[in-house]
């Protein structure tokens, strides 16, 4: 919500949000807010406190993992619009949304888990308590019937623990079994259900084999691995809510009585009026009605030069509105516009893309009818073949399931995941998508897009090193009244100057002040009146500074390459990735762009459609493929590629098909992405491998019938131990990717 | 023996205690924002008291 005051025709007031507010029957209203820019404690601290100071506010909560802010106030005794600008000086932009618009059911999935978890750990201790009893009164020669209460008392609490805590997996089980698939809950299901029945019947029968220690371990464990998992998935998913409500982000139409209400921008009517303040996403195809601009249409098309805009001029939606507060009539919204008409490719994309089958739910397929068809054997053999009593061969069978029941196999690949996307989080990186990092691990080729990518998408001053320049500083001190776009990159390069006094703007032309000798202008050619023929041909976007008695002086801009690209693009080549440039931009800036890279193959003024069927053909050619990219016509090919990473300046839409955006200005961030991904996947295969050695030497075991309880129990927890030990040492830092 | 159905009583009501606290506490929806939790033991206690 930027502040659109200043606005040419525009009362000053507040924004309507009333369309997010929830009211209840006590007289409080509450609104949730989407908080980008909390990292910290300072931050939680600065908006609690703030907001709560404000007058009628009763309570003001941030939520640092989620991102969220929630505030609550007596109905009638403050305003939302005025609350979400308090916040917006204090630095914190917040965007509203209806918690009921987004799916959360993730979020009560996570307390089922834990409180499945608390109910198995509990449990889980308590039975071993009593079975470590037993244990040692075996040596030490325990009366029967001590025992008999030690194992009654287990399964007391076992019982009832392993009804509760195991109902996911058997949810899960049965799910998978209705649809006719089989995943790794079936056998996990299997052994617990069997375990804990054997177990009851040799209780019943007086005898000593009794295995509830090792089924409640079996769910503690697992739900660990389910609980690290769930808790990684909901972070990813929250971040993707985010990123869906801030696409949604609402237009501000302007109502006949002067009031301005917030609408969601494909609820807005043909003709209305549209308010888009400076800086602001234009959200709906329309026409200027007052208000001289420029348009950045870079995120639409990859063109990094700006656009002038003029009443009458026709903008589209998804472009930014970089230069003056401008009023538009709506001539198409929602299913009309440019917009929509790339949301549908990435649909389209989305839908095309092979579906990826994860190396976790790949290994269930094999696992599960390899373990129950073992157990079969093993009781099948010891009982036709050995001469064993049925019950004994049962009893090795159970033993069978229970050492190759997939504890380490659970754990492996939630652990490696957490670690590695905790580890990414450090670096800028959040990952959406679960099996993301599997399918970066994977790719081959990288096809990269210019503006706003391997660029700033920002106009940059060139050709002016010293930032102490006596123009540049006087330059500087005009353009800290402005906002507009080259205004703000002169300041950029300027060192730190007071704002000079009296600065007037004149739309679309430039600044202007007075000062003892005369007036200063900064602006365009004609505000400061450069002979058509002037000292520099026009090429790129140029700002003139005139000041009495001199010549005017010449500031050019452009779209800069982020300094660490070179580097990147070294180290994608060096690393054997196939590097294609693929951009919207004319073909001279894409040119230069590729040859001061080092990239051979280039395309220029590519549409999303192009990208796309760049991507297609790449595919047929049998590469996997990352997309890199920010705008709105890389959207599409994000959605449609084996992998995809967009940064968090991008345009939303490109951060919503994206599966990995990364914060900040260095590129590295993707160097480190591909990097960690790839030692995630070596040692998820790693730990693959410790649960089958582990389960080669404890097989045989239990199939030549040598598994006690007490051998079942250590086995287990000590494969759990190995994988969990592994998966850390993916947090052991690693070296700078491009040295 | 009675020794011992004492003890294992105590073990399991200790263990209960800890269990049901536990999911007071998530109920309560403590285990909602873990990474604010572990941010706001670095704000100053006593600055909020006087704010409130």
């Amino acid at each position: 919500m930027s502040a659109v005051a200043g606005a040419p025709g525009v009362p000053a007031g507040a924004d309507d949000l009333s369309a997010f507010v929830e009211r209840d029957g006590d007289g409080t209203a509450s609104l949730n807010l989407l908080v980008n820019d909390v990292h910290c404690a300072q931050c939680i601290a600065t908006i609690e406190r703030t907001m709560r100071a404000e007058p009628g506010v009763l309570d003001a909560r941030v939520n640092l993992t989620t991102r969220r802010v929630r505030l609550r106030w007596r109905d009638g005794a403050a305003d939302a619009g005025s609350l979400v600008g308090r916040l917006d000086r204090l630095g914190y932009p917040a965007v509203p949304y209806r918690p009921a618009a987004l799916p959360g059911a993730s979020r009560q999935d996570a307390g089922t888990l834990l409180r499945a978890l608390a109910v198995a750990g509990f449990a889980a201790g308590n039975v071993m308590l009593l079975s470590v009893a037993v244990w040692a009164g075996n040596s030490s020669g325990m009366a029967d019937s001590t025992r008999a209460l030690m194992h009654w008392l287990s399964a007391l609490i076992a019982l009832p623990a392993i009804a509760y805590a195991g109902l996911p997996f058997f949810r899960s089980a049965a799910r998978a079994l209705a649809a006719r698939r089989i995943n790794m809950d079936l056998p996990i299901s299997v052994a617990v259900c069997v375990t804990a029945a054997i177990s009851l019947a040799e209780l019943i029968a007086e005898r000593p084999d009794v295995y509830f220690d090792a089924a409640l371990m079996l769910l503690f464990f697992l739900l660990i691995g389910r609980y690290l998992d769930q808790r990684t998935r909901g972070a990813m998913l929250s971040t993707a809510e985010n990123l869906a409500a801030l696409a949604a982000q609402p237009a501000t139409v302007l109502r006949p009585d002067g009031v301005r209400e917030m609408v969601p921008a494909h609820a807005v009517r043909l003709g209305s009026r549209i308010l888009v303040a400076a800086g602001e996403r234009i959200p709906v195809d329309g026409d200027i009605l007052s208000g001289r601009t420029t348009i950045d249409r870079s995120l639409l098309t990859g063109e990094a030069a700006l656009e002038p805009a003029m009443p009458g001029d026709r903008v589209y939606a998804g472009t930014v509105n970089t230069g003056d507060p401008v009023t538009l009539t709506a001539t198409a919204a929602g299913d009309g516009t440019v917009l929509t008409e790339i949301v549908r490719l990435v649909e389209a994309a989305e839908q095309g893309r092979s579906a990826y089958v994860r190396l976790a739910d790949r290994a269930a397929q094999l696992y599960a009818p390899v373990v129950h068809g073992l157990a079969l054997l093993a009781f099948a053999g010891w009982w036709g073949f050995g001469g064993l009593p049925p019950r004994e061969a049962l009893l090795i069978g159970v033993a069978v399931l229970i050492i190759t029941c997939p504890c380490a196999l659970g754990l492996a690949v939630p652990a490696v995941q957490v670690v590695a996307c905790s580890r990414l989080l450090k670096h800028g990186v959040l990952v959406k998508v679960g099996d993301a990092l599997e399918r970066l691990a994977a790719i081959d080729s990288v096809l990269l897009d210019k503006t706003g990518t391997l660029t700033f998408g920002r106009p940059d001053i060139v050709g002016r090193d010293t930032p102490a320049d006596e123009d540049l500083r006087v330059a500087a001190s005009l353009a800290g009244a402005s906002r507009h776009p080259l205004c703000r990159a002169v300041l950029r390069a300027a060192a730190p100057v007071p704002v000079h006094d009296g600065v007037r703007e004149e739309p679309a032309m430039g600044l202007s002040a007075g000062s003892p000798e005369g007036e200063i202008r900064l602006g365009n050619r004609d505000w400061c009146a450069v002979s058509g023929d002037g000292a520099a041909t026009p090429g790129g976007p140029e700002l003139w500074l005139r000041r009495p008695g001199r010549d005017p002086v010449q500031f050019r801009f452009a779209d800069r390459l982020r300094p660490d690209a070179p580097a990147f693009a070294a180290w994608l080549k060096k690393q054997g990735f196939g590097v294609e440039l693929l951009s919207g931009d004319r073909a001279p800036a894409v040119r230069s762009a590729a040859e001061e890279l080092g990239i051979e193959t280039w395309h220029a003024a590519a549409r999303p459609a192009d990208k796309l069927a760049r991507l297609g053909r790449l595919r047929q050619a049998g590469r996997r493929t990352l997309m890199i990219g920010d705008g709105l016509n890389d959207a599409p090919s994000l959605a449609g590629a084996e992998a995809s990473i967009s940064p968090a300046q991008g345009a939303d839409l490109a951060q919503t098909a994206a599966d990995v955006v990364f914060q900040g200005d260095r590129l590295e961030s993707i160097a480190v992405a591909i990097q960690t991904a790839r030692r995630a996947k070596r040692l998820v295969l790693q730990n693959f491998g410790l649960a089958a050695a582990y389960n080669a030497i404890a097989v045989p075991l239990a199939v030549a019938g040598q598994v006690t309880p007490l051998i079942a129990a250590v086995a287990m927890s000590a494969s759990s131990i190995a994988v969990t030990v592994n998966a850390l040492r993916l947090g052991r830092a690693a070296g700078n990717p491009f040295a | 023996m009675n020794m011992l159905v004492i003890l294992i009583s105590a073990a399991l009501l200790l263990g209960l205690a800890g269990l049901a606290a536990f999911l007071w506490a998530l109920r309560s929806g403590q285990f909602d924002d873990l990474d604010g939790a572990a941010e706001r033991i670095l704000i100053d206690e006593e600055e909020r008291n006087r704010d409130d």
